[in-house]
């Protein structure tokens, strides 16, 4: 064995700070949305709202989301019915894409969402009075945030909890990683201390340092569902994770879909190309 | 190349035009009579691929900035609501962000073709810097495109490259301030890196133009480097190339279909989905991956040489690892074209592509990543409390840290048994092998490619027997097929 560069030192009595660890690598879980062929569990991805709705939305901002994005298709609300244009009006209306006659209803026109639109009160300017008031949300309203303004994120909570709109994809093997974080806590190996011995961190394995601001949110039946699903806080880190992974990307079925159309044209005119290719080179030396 | 024109207008209307701006003439010679090489492989069908690469970032851009805007409260929301909102908005974005790592792959195997079919060699040096230049734009263009979406690696790179330009001396400080046009990345940078980033592209059109003109001047390169001599070397353009193009092309947009389709963020960094935060620098911050071989170089020099800092020293060396590919046509002075000929430089080619893609791996490594370590650490210690007299404490492992841990549980045992007591202890670091002396090995060869081996191989080498023509050259290989098959 090589021994390199020798360095001594002569130290009298001093602690051994303790080190922060490397995080976790999280479990490669299953996904009903993973793979080219993934779709979203539709029942996943309404649980997973709810569990966003009760728990994360207290503390956590989704400022790209409309509640209208939750009717669009794909979304997890998305409603079909009949349109009657008698009356100009939708009838027979429930959840879930059109796949037995109906059509699919307008965001704008879906009853369940503006149920949820409409269960936030929204604080704005009227512009004719310019008096502070408030009203019901809208479709078209943004996720309401929990807090009046940016600053009061961080001055409530020390760090600011990240925006969950896209977090899936800001993080490295995000899906995993959202539910590795949301299940891993686990009590402080022995002599492992937060930084600066502070007592509002929880110890996590799978978060970078291992101290993470967030303390452990899914106790068993935090959320009633109204589907009979047992509320485990795995089911609910699944649901919710899913709710987040379509939140990320609402389009990611369309994209995946279309993708295989894309590619089967592309790969019938590469062999076309290729064989015009032969004919028009046959008698050329090359 | 270009002969004679043979184009003939067929109608009236094309005669009339003929007469006034002999576009369609211009067109004709350029790309359908056009002789090319019977010899060439794919790997020459990759300026058609380019051009798709090119046309298809401006159309998708010209979209995009429709839906973006430029500004630090709105860049980041723009971009998703254009994902969200805007009609097949989702898949103009991810060709875009797909495209520029396509663009940069194909232009990639198109500089190694040259290098390595010596197509930079006379009569084709202005064609060649003019591949240069656009390739430099296109450094430019993507690192102003990346900071456009105002994520967290958009901001810290910005910070971190614009930083870079302080080293110059005298005028780099003002040249920094003039670029962020402020004192830090901040709103008004990211206005005129919109606007630069919206200009350029047609730059790169421009210079592409002059590119493809010079092309016909002196014509293709082709795998043996043999000048055309007549006829029966040649086809014409139009339909052997056009077809064999298309075809080549199909196939390259399978592959970038299948990234934009189902790996869109495989070629981004997660961490530009966090908005910008000047107050919170990322763990590591890296550029796109096709920059990562010369952010290695950057970063390699760590050390200052007289008057010039660590910092001005590794701007000067990536500058100059572009700069060097400029007058490459003046340092290889081999009388023979195609590295197919040439058997040792073969040898040296294929290091210098090994060099070059462990450079980028380099470049998104932490510089102090061990990348190699001559044993394990040890600690060696004695511990002497009072009456108990002197103990002995050993441990080893693979980090300090480890060691550490081990060695203070020992301690700690010999404290509680033996009270407060005095320790001497001797840390053993072996020799490690960090990732920067791994790029400046990596850099030192990439320099020494070009200033030394190119230069003293073409004087010293013997090459092997190249062919007189290209219709010779195609004879020989067919020959060399059939005996292999028999």
């Amino acid at each position: 064995m090589v021994r390199g560069f020798f360095i001594a030192a002569v130290v009298a009595l001093a602690p051994f700070a303790a080190h922060a660890q490397e995080a976790r690598h999280p479990h490669p879980e299953h996904w009903s949305f993973s793979g080219p062929f993934g779709t979203f569990d539709q029942g996943a991805v309404q649980r997973g709202f709810q569990v966003y709705k009760e728990v994360c939305a207290a503390c956590h901002t989704m400022d790209h989301l409309t509640y209208r994005h939750l009717g669009e298709k794909g979304g997890p609300f998305v409603a079909s019915g009949k349109w009657n244009a008698a009356s100009g009006g939708w009838e027979e209306i429930h959840l879930g894409p059109p796949h037995h006659g109906g059509r699919f209803v307008p965001p704008t026109d879906n009853p369940f969402v503006r149920a949820i639109a409409e269960s936030y009160e929204i604080t704005e300017v009227d512009p004719t009075t310019g008096e502070e008031i408030t009203r019901k949300g809208r479709s078209a309203d943004r996720f309401v945030s929990p807090y009046s303004n940016p600053y009061q994120a961080k001055a409530v909570h020390g760090v600011a909890p990240p925006d969950l709109s896209v977090i899936t994809k800001a993080r490295h093997d995000g899906a995993n990683y959202v539910h590795a974080i949301l299940t891993g806590y686990t009590d402080a190996p022995e002599g492992e201390v937060a930084p600066g011995g502070a007592t509002n961190l929880s110890y996590n394995s799978y978060f970078a340092g291992g101290w993470i601001s967030m303390p452990p949110q899914l106790t068993p039946d935090r959320v009633t569902y109204s589907d009979g699903t047992a509320a485990t806080p795995d089911q609910m880190a699944r649901d919710v994770v899913t709710f987040l992974a379509w939140a990320s990307e609402p389009k990611q079925i369309e994209r995946k879909k279309t993708g295989m159309m894309v590619l089967i044209y592309l790969s019938i005119l590469a062999g076309l190309l290729y064989a015009a290719y032969r004919q028009v080179w046959r008698d050329v030396k090359h | 190349m270009s002969g004679p024109s043979t184009y003939e207008p067929k109608t009236g209307i094309e005669r009339w035009l003929d007469q006034r701006l002999p576009v369609l003439r211009m067109m004709h010679d350029s790309f359908v009579d056009y002789p090319t090489p019977r010899n060439l492989n794919y790997f020459w069908t990759f300026g058609a691929i380019l051009m798709l690469c090119l046309v298809v970032q401006i159309v998708t851009g010209i979209v995009m900035a429709m839906h973006y805007t430029p500004s630090i409260t709105e860049a980041f929301s723009s971009i998703q609501r254009l994902k969200r909102d805007v009609p097949f908005g989702w898949l103009i974005q991810n060709i875009h962000a797909t495209g520029s790592s396509m663009f940069f792959l194909a232009v990639y195997i198109h500089m190694f073709r040259g290098l390595y079919y010596g197509s930079y060699k006379a009569p084709r040096e202005v064609l060649w810097i003019l591949g240069v230049v656009i390739y430099l734009l296109m450094m430019a263009t993507a690192f102003l495109g990346y900071v456009l979406p105002w994520g967290q690696m958009s901001f810290w790179g910005a910070t971190v490259i614009t930083n870079f330009f302080s080293a110059i001396p005298v005028v780099g400080v003002p040249v920094k301030e003039w670029l962020m046009g402020g004192f830090a990345i901040d709103n008004p940078t990211l206005n005129r890196f919109f606007s630069l980033h919206y200009l350029l592209p047609f730059v790169i059109f421009g210079v592409v133009i002059l590119h493809v003109w010079a092309l016909h001047v002196t014509g293709q390169n082709n795998p043996d480097g043999i000048e055309v001599k007549d006829k029966s070397d040649t086809v014409a353009f139009t339909p052997y190339a056009t077809i064999k193009d298309f075809f080549a092309t199909a196939v390259f947009m399978i592959m970038f279909a299948a990234f934009v389709f189902y790996l869109p963020d495989a070629l981004g960094h997660p961490d530009n989905y966090i908005p910008a935060d000047p107050l919170k620098t990322p763990p590591h911050i890296v550029p796109e991956w096709y920059l990562l071989p010369f952010y290695a170089i950057l970063r390699a020099i760590d050390f200052a040489i007289g008057p010039i800092s660590a910092k001005l020293g590794g701007l000067i060396l990536m500058v100059g690892a572009i700069a060097v590919l400029v007058v490459l046509p003046w340092l290889d002075t081999s009388k023979v074209r195609s590295m197919r000929y040439r058997p040792v430089a073969r040898q040296f080619f294929l290091v210098f592509v090994l060099v070059c893609l462990a450079l980028g791996w380099c470049g998104a490594q932490s510089p102090d990543k061990v990348v190699w370590q001559a044993g394990e650490f040890s600690i060696a210690g004695s511990y002497a409390a009072g009456a108990a007299g002197e103990q002995k404490l050993t441990a080893t492992g693979n980090t300090l840290e480890e060691v550490e841990k081990t060695f203070g549980k020992q301690l700690a045992g010999a404290i509680a048994s033996n009270g407060a007591g005095t320790l001497t202890k001797t840390v053993v670091t072996p020799f490690q092998f960090k990732v920067t002396q791994f790029s400046q090995l990596l850099t030192l060869y990439y320099f020494a490619f070009f200033l030394l081996i190119l230069p003293i191989l073409g004087l010293r080498e013997t090459p092997g027997r190249v062919p007189e023509t290209i219709a010779k050259a195609i004879g020989a290989k067919r020959a060399a097929a059939t005996e292999r098959g028999a």
